[in-house]
């Protein structure tokens, strides 16, 4: 699609233009890029992971000035940070508040997703690079908490790498190959701080592309779950569609500057929020020889952490270890298949009934209680009760056929509503 | 929508109420330290240096920036607080070596820098207020809060001795001893009052060591935050006024 002739640029950009699709590129993804006129709040969501995004590759360039990615000398380049280098202190935690906020809005983003079936068809590629994206994020939030080198990175990192030696065979052998070392070391460390600053950031920022592209191809979903092309006006626009810009950059603007109050609220008064953000073992250095009581991996790790300890039972010739890991890697993996596991004919959660409305909630509850679970060192208690949030965890997935099916749908509007 | 909310709401509570029992040690005292209180800053300082600096380094912590927070004159703080061989832009080491002090104590005396961020206020007060006489030690004291831990009590001539009644109790059918309360064997130079104003300084002291940025980090989050909200006012009218034809 070529600019309107009523829309040439002249000077400089009428220059570029001439020479580069700059007017069609701002027409399709921005200025005519239609956009579903009822978004609610959690259409804000995916906006703010790109500001986080934004944040996390800035002050990321600006930590690795000063960092040192030596076993010797991290600890003391990150106090280093905080208190020699000019308004260093400010960046680390801007970047440290940021990998948990990252967390936070994909969370809400991806909940998002599933509550007005984006997912579903013809949305599934966007949904598949977005679990990439996820994927992608937890790599680069695991070796980018080696990095401190604090105990709770060194030890949190031995924990988890040491979770591929429960593969048969090449068990062993692929954690010295992940680790390049018999245990975390200063190679490990120069690794993953390679992977974090270079490979994986490039991963990210190529998927958010086709992510973006791949939504503004079919264009977006909204809360309704109806698809606004299907009634266009005379010149082809949709009806219940409205110019991304400059509604929905206006909009998204004033959203960004609430959630940056929330942010900067973490980041100038509670940094450590609580020690879930930053953990009080991470403030003594690295001591391969001092394994600490309670090794506990951040947050956004602890659901898929609970249902790798809650496989406590050998079955089938197999270690209850590598079925922890079986089942914490399937966990994840099992969001990719919902696009073809969920059969309902509705996309919204306002049109869908209330057996379906009952699963969702049943397993939002399993999540979080798998999450909380994953922060304690286990009990006999704690771990039946992770055991059972598991099994509703799979359940969600593996029933879905069947109660999306069963579940009784109002009719959806041929319109949206609001 | 409610009823999920509820219903996670519900839940939360209801672990956190188990997490809350079995937690095992005495109860940890508060510090309640006051980070705006520049004289128990600089008291604590002079406990830091005169007690603690002999065996415990603070390497991340420069002098020169301790002068400058805290409000001590340079001079001050060379003929006070700094042993004559440090220069002001020094860092906090000692000239105790790791295998000597290993040698003597049986562990190295950790470096200081961020032990209030590991350990927190309320553990490093409760600590200095937590030693009792115990003549199987080596060092003559145990530790109410750290059990035999390597570290004599330092500031014994300020607090003087003490000594802790325990009393038997039967626990699951085992027998424990039960903490009740210090008696004073030997009392110090100071009244336990002055002795706990003191150890408040000084954890005071380590709190700034520990995050020197906490000085300016809450006035500064008062101001961008104030910032962003005269902002938000300008974004969201700007957002009105664009959206006043969308139906």
């Amino acid at each position: 699609m070529k600019a309107n002739k009523d829309q040439q640029l002249t000077g400089l950009l009428g220059w570029v233009d001439e020479r580069f699709p700059l007017m069609t590129w701002w027409n399709d993804h921005m200025g005519q890029y239609y956009a579903p006129k009822n978004f609610n709040i959690w259409y804000y969501f995916g906006v703010f992971s790109l500001v986080v995004f934004a944040i996390q590759i800035l002050t990321g360039i600006w930590l690795v000035m000063n960092y040192k990615p030596d076993g010797e000398l991290a600890f003391a380049s990150v106090e280093y940070i905080m208190r020699d280098v000019e308004w260093g202190w400010l960046i680390r935690y801007m970047h440290s508040t940021g990998a948990s906020a990252f967390f936070i809005v994909i969370y809400l983003h991806m909940f998002r997703g599933i509550l007005y079936g984006s997912y579903k068809k013809p949305r599934e590629l966007i949904w598949i690079l977005g679990m990439l994206l996820y994927l992608s994020l937890m790599a680069e939030a695991f070796m980018g908490y080696l990095l401190p080198w604090g105990q709770m990175s060194f030890w949190g990192a031995q924990v988890i790498i040491s979770l591929f030696g429960a593969v048969p065979v090449i068990g062993d052998t692929l954690t010295e190959w992940i680790r390049g070392d018999y245990v975390v070391s200063d190679i490990t460390l120069n690794r993953f701080f390679s992977l974090h600053v270079i490979a994986l950031p490039f991963a990210i920022a190529g998927l958010v592309f086709l992510h973006i592209i791949a939504l503004h191809e079919v264009g977006s979903n909204n809360p309704d779950g109806v698809e606004i092309k299907k009634h266009k006006d005379a010149n082809g626009r949709p009806l219940d569609g409205i110019p991304f810009h400059p509604y929905y950059s206006v909009k998204d603007f004033s959203g960004i500057v609430v959630f940056l109050m929330f942010f900067a609220a973490v980041v100038f008064f509670a940094p450590e929020m609580g020690g879930y953000f930053l953990e009080a073992n991470n403030f003594i250095p690295a001591n391969p020889m001092q394994t600490p009581l309670h090794i506990a991996p951040v947050w956004y790790f602890t659901p898929y952490y609970s249902i790798l300890r809650a496989n406590t039972i050998n079955f089938f010739w197999i270690d209850a270890k590598l079925w922890g890991v079986i089942f914490m890697g399937l966990g994840v993996m099992a969001f990719f298949l919902m696009p073809w596991l969920d059969r309902s004919p509705v996309k919204s959660i306002r049109y869908r009934g209330a057996l379906y409305k009952t699963v969702l909630a049943i397993f939002v509850v399993a999540f979080l209680t798998l999450g909380y679970l994953g922060l304690l060192p286990p009990t006999e208690g704690r771990t039946l009760v992770a055991q059972i949030c598991t099994v509703i965890y799979f359940a969600f997935f593996v029933l879905m056929p069947i109660y999306t099916k069963l579940d009784k749908t109002k009719p959806v509007p041929d319109r949206v509503t609001t | 929508m409610r009823t999920l909310l509820l219903a996670i709401v519900f839940c939360c509570v209801a672990l956190q109420a188990s997490a809350e029992s079995g937690h095992g040690g005495p109860k940890l005292l508060n510090a309640n330290v006051d980070l705006g209180n520049t004289e128990s800053l600089q008291r604590g300082a002079r406990l830091f240096v005169n007690y603690c600096v002999s065996c415990h380094s603070a390497k991340y912590m420069r002098y020169g920036r301790v002068a400058a927070d805290l409000g001590i004159p340079e001079d001050v703080m060379k003929a006070n607080l700094m042993f004559a061989t440090d220069k002001i832009g020094d860092t906090m080491n000692i000239a105790m070596k790791p295998a000597d002090a290993e040698g003597w104590f049986g562990v190295t005396p950790p470096d200081l820098s961020v032990v209030a961020r590991s350990r927190g206020a309320d553990w490093l007060f409760s600590f200095l207020n937590g030693f009792y006489v115990d003549d199987t030690k080596a060092s003559g004291v145990n530790n109410l809060y750290f059990p035999s831990t390597a570290m004599p009590h330092v500031l014994w001539e300020m607090q003087g001795i003490n000594r802790a009644v325990f009393e038997t109790e039967t626990q699951h059918g085992v027998e424990v001893p039960v903490f009740q309360r210090f008696e004073t064997e030997r009392p110090g130079t100071m009244t336990d009052i002055e002795y706990k104003r003191a150890t408040r300084d000084l954890v005071n002291f380590l709190v700034y060591v520990g995050e020197p940025a906490k000085m300016v980090r809450y006035a500064l989050g008062v101001k961008v935050i104030a910032f962003l909200f005269v902002l938000w006012i300008v974004a969201y009218a700007l957002k009105r006024e664009y959206w006043k034809d969308v139906h």
